[in-house]
């Protein structure tokens, strides 16, 4: 049997320097015993450790490196023997520590798991006291940490508090930060840190009222605050008489009868919302259009959108511009045409010479309608009936604005302008007149972007562009630009 | 009126602020004070600085600028008609506090919300003046967590985004209906509005790979909301269909649900009783299934009855039961998907397996030690050594992995 004396309870070197030493000489894991503090034989035990000068070296991988580094900190006997077992066995299984289900690997990083978790509770329950002013301000915390974790975790108060005079002391050793650099220092006694500090009771006083007495449930609390943590933890002394209080507290609200109100009520209380169902209204203009989508319960699209998205544009415009229905980016802005599609809309309107802004720009549906997949929200096509019930409204627009000619990009637009369905590919590009004026139907830009095959997309697209420029010749608002000669 | 002093102010507006359930102080982009004038640092993961004796964690100073409120919104013990005691801080009073909790480790930052006062505008105004003397007087690199007043004019909005970590809004009642009967001042549009703004703005401010100039930060920790479970009459799976509509449309990062407490001087229109945490507890299982296991809100709707969860057992298991021919799964081939919806193996455990199986073929044993409990996981797997034969199609099943216990809405204690 060998025993390797360490130098203390976190000497990660002297345990490395030995461990690969006995390695390389091939002394199993069951012949070592790796102890720490006095009187437990020479330094590496009777037998003299090889020399391992003329061995050969060999590697470990930096995941067992660092494994090894936490596991060293935990405070469990047995580690340095665990580690060095898991050492040897990755001469055979150099994928050791990929098999989880292994029970020294599982051991190994139950024992990281914790000490990780004891360096997290320190960020979270050390607690400093402040000493001095001025020049003189210090902070200083007594702490108690449930595994070796003080240089650890040292590096993470002095980012946090890198413009503090800062100490934390444990019966281990200390760690102070004077702004500069952090160092090291010996064990310290609870006496050596400040008994009291003048913001503690503030922070019993938030402690005690941010707790709810009618949800008491103390095993939650006690898993993630254990008591080994509550005699450092000024608020744990208030931890029994909130517990004690709880069930009076509750009952005492449960059985209460119903106050009156406050009197200075009437005086001080806002409007209530004006929540008018809207949906037969009959608008007197746009204005009034517009405003009455937001109380539109014609169908349920309005349920799960973010808002009615109206028209844009000039009450007398030539040319209206009708699509399907907002998009995600629409339903966001309350604004029409700003997604992708809208900037297909957008360029070939640049290309047929006619500005926007002279434009009237609408949707036959519109609330936008949509399933949600893996978080995100993917257009749905709106049915029949949801395309007639909104007509409503767009027949009004359209009566306001008697447009010369309006282009219904899309079947869907095209059913709800025409009154009734035709096929896109058939009727795009013909001038039909009617009674409430010309209708020009063409593809939805949507259509452009998202057909699988891009030669359909670039077909698609240049009819879509000369469509628009027909509009723009027929309106009178383009400059007749990449007007095809028909 | 006198003066209150600032202890009895802090006690009552931490206690106007509690029944808020949100509490992250994670998803900040990584800062410290290594650099700057002040103290503070966010690396990523939230830390929960102490816990009271309702489990819930303590990691933000979260209280009320005032509770005085010109709303009359009747579950909130702050309603105008309410006769609790109001009080106000100071802007630099709320400063003050947050900092002297933040250099004793007390806190990871604040959080920060308000009853209305005067207007929405003049409130939030308020409030942003607290994030902004926070972030250029004090230099202060902390969490904060701004409440937004939905009402309030856009361009306050974005001002507290580019102050704060993470803005929310509460949606608070899943029903539009209920919230006209219930919280007459309060408008689901209007707060809808702003957290589409807010996922617009965000998405603005996320840099492209291109940018040279990198665009100012806003809520880099994302929005959240609440839903109050329990005050009206909403069922489970309309609250979860809520939610998918929500975190679908705006890009939250969660959704907390609260169980309806009672408050002092509550409301004559709202069922008094103890807050149904059962409840609660079910539908935080339903939303991590949502979120992080690839189950849809119909999906989970399946394994309940008549629109409510199951109380007894959990929802994947309560969904299996009602899709046993979708089981066993093997674990030595089965993909991460279909692993996921076993009963009793999370992210967790499915991840492992996934990498132990290219090493080794997984007998039971060694999924028993890659999972908390075997015995749940059982009925739906097939291992190396390992098959349930006719266990998983047996009529018994629940009764055998979730022996009967009636777990007392009221007596959950």
């Amino acid at each position: 049997m060998r025993t390797v004396q360490l130098a203390g309870e976190t000497d990660f070197d002297g345990w490395r320097d030995a461990a690969r030493r006995l390695r390389v000489e091939g002394v199993e894991p069951a012949h070592v015993r790796f102890v720490t503090g006095e009187g437990q034989g020479g330094l590496f035990g009777e037998t003299p450790m090889p020399d391992a000068t003329n061995a050969r070296p060999f590697k470990v991988s930096k995941a067992f490196l660092g494994l090894a580094q936490d596991v060293i900190l935990h405070r469990d006997g047995d580690r340095f023997d665990l580690l060095y077992r898991l050492l040897w066995r990755l001469q055979e299984t150099p994928e050791l520590l990929k098999i989880t289900s292994d029970r020294d690997v599982r051991a190994a990083l139950e024992k990281a798991k914790n000490v990780s978790r004891a360096s997290h509770k320190m960020k979270a329950f050390v607690r400093f006291r402040q000493t001095g002013e001025g020049v003189d301000e210090r902070w200083i915390a007594w702490f108690e940490p449930a595994h070796r974790v003080l240089e650890k975790t040292a590096p993470f108060f002095a980012r946090r508090y890198a413009n503090m005079n800062w100490s934390i002391l444990t019966p281990e050793g200390t760690a102070h930060w004077d702004g500069t650099g952090l160092t090291f220092g010996p064990p310290a006694r609870k006496e050596d840190a400040p008994d009291e500090d003048a913001v503690e009771d503030f922070w019993k006083t938030y402690y005690a009222s941010t707790f709810n007495p009618s949800r008491l449930r103390t095993k939650a609390m006690q898993s993630e605050m254990p008591k080994r943590y509550w005699a450092n933890l000024p608020e744990a002394e208030l931890i029994a008489e909130m517990i004690a209080g709880a069930t009076g507290r509750t009952d005492q609200m449960v059985n209460a009868t119903a106050p009156e109100p406050n009197r200075r009520f009437e005086q001080v209380k806002a409007q209530s919302v004006d929540r008018t169902v809207t949906s037969d209204l009959v608008p007197q203009s746009l204005q009034a259009l517009n405003a009455a989508l937001a109380g539109c319960r014609r169908c349920p699209l309005w349920r799960d959108a973010t808002q009615p998205v109206c028209g844009v544009g000039p009450k007398a415009a030539p040319l209206m511009i009708v699509g399907e229905q907002p998009g995600d980016h629409e339903d966001l802005s309350g604004q029409p045409f700003m997604g992708p599609a809208g900037q297909v809309l957008d360029e070939a309107l640049q290309a047929a010479g006619i500005d926007r802004g002279a434009v009237y720009l609408t949707n036959a549906v519109k609330h936008f309608k949509h399933e949600v997949k893996e978080r995100r929200r993917l257009h749905r096509t709106p049915s029949v009936s949801e395309i007639e019930l909104c007509r409503w409204w767009l027949d009004y627009e359209r009566a306001f604005v008697k447009p010369e000619l309006v282009v219904a990009m899309g079947a869907s637009a095209a059913r709800s302008v025409l009154g009734h369905a035709v096929n896109v590919s058939d009727t795009r590009g013909q001038l039909m007149k009617g009674p409430e004026g010309s209708v020009l139907v063409t593809y939805h830009p949507a259509y452009i972007l998202r057909h699988p095959d891009p030669r359909e997309r670039v077909r698609a697209k240049a009819e879509f562009m000369a469509d628009l420029a027909r509009a723009g010749a027929w309106s009178g608002l383009g400059t007749g630009l990449g007007m095809p000669n028909d | 009126m006198a003066r209150l002093d600032l202890r009895r102010k802090l006690s009552i507006l931490a206690d106007a602020a509690k029944y808020d359930a949100s509490c992250a102080s994670s998803g900040a982009q990584k800062r410290n004070s290594s650099n700057g004038k002040g103290v503070g640092s966010t690396e990523g993961m939230g830390i929960c600085h102490a816990y009271t004796p309702d489990g819930r964690c303590v990691s933000l100073l979260k209280i009320l600028l005032t509770n005085f409120c010109i709303f009359d919104c009747a579950y909130c013990i702050n309603r105008s008609s309410s006769n609790v005691e109001r009080a106000r801080f100071d802007v630099d009073e709320v400063v003050d506090l947050t900092l002297a909790f933040y250099k004793r480790n007390y806190i990871e930052g604040l959080f920060l919300s308000s009853g209305i006062i005067r207007s929405s505008d003049y409130t939030m105004e308020q409030m942003v003046e607290v994030a902004r003397r926070l972030r250029e007087d004090h230099d202060f690199r902390g969490y904060i967590h701004l409440k937004l007043i939905p009402e309030a004019d856009p361009k306050l909005i974005e001002l507290a985004g580019l102050y704060a970590d993470r803005l929310s809004a509460n949606i608070e009642l899943p029903r539009d209906e209920a919230l006209g009967v219930l919280a007459p001042e309060k408008d689901a549009r209007v707060i809808r509005k702003a957290m589409g703004q807010v996922r617009l703005r965000m998405e603005a401010a996320k840099p492209e790979k291109r940018d040279r100039i990198k665009p100012p930060r806003f809520a880099p920790g994302g929005q959240s909301t609440q839903l109050i479970v329990g005050a009206d009459g909403a069922p489970d799976t309309e609250i979860m269909d809520r939610s998918a509509s929500l975190y679908g449309g705006y890009g939250l990062r969660r959704v907390y649900y609260s169980a309806f407490s009672p408050i002092p001087d509550s409301s004559a229109i709202l069922p008094v009783s103890r807050p149904p945490l059962m409840r609660e507890h079910r539908l935080y299982q339903a939303d991590w299934l949502m979120r992080f296991y690839g189950f849809s809100a119909p999906e989970i709707a399946e394994g309940s009855v008549g629109g409510m969860l199951d109380l007894d057992i959990d929802p994947k298991l309560a969904w299996a039961l009602q899709k046993r021919a979708s089981f066993p799964v093997d674990v030595n081939t089965g993909d991460r998907e279909t692993l996921l919806r076993v009963p009793g193996l999370g992210v967790k455990a499915v991840d492992r397996i996934i990498s132990v199986r290219r090493y080794r073929t997984l007998r039971l044993e060694d999924v028993g030690q890659l999972t908390r409990s075997i015995d749940k996981v059982r009925p739906w797997i097939v291992a190396l050594d390992w098959t349930p034969g006719g266990l998983t199609d047996a009529v018994d099943l629940r009764a055998r992995i979730a022996p009967h216990k009636r777990p007392e809405q009221l007596s959950l204690f």
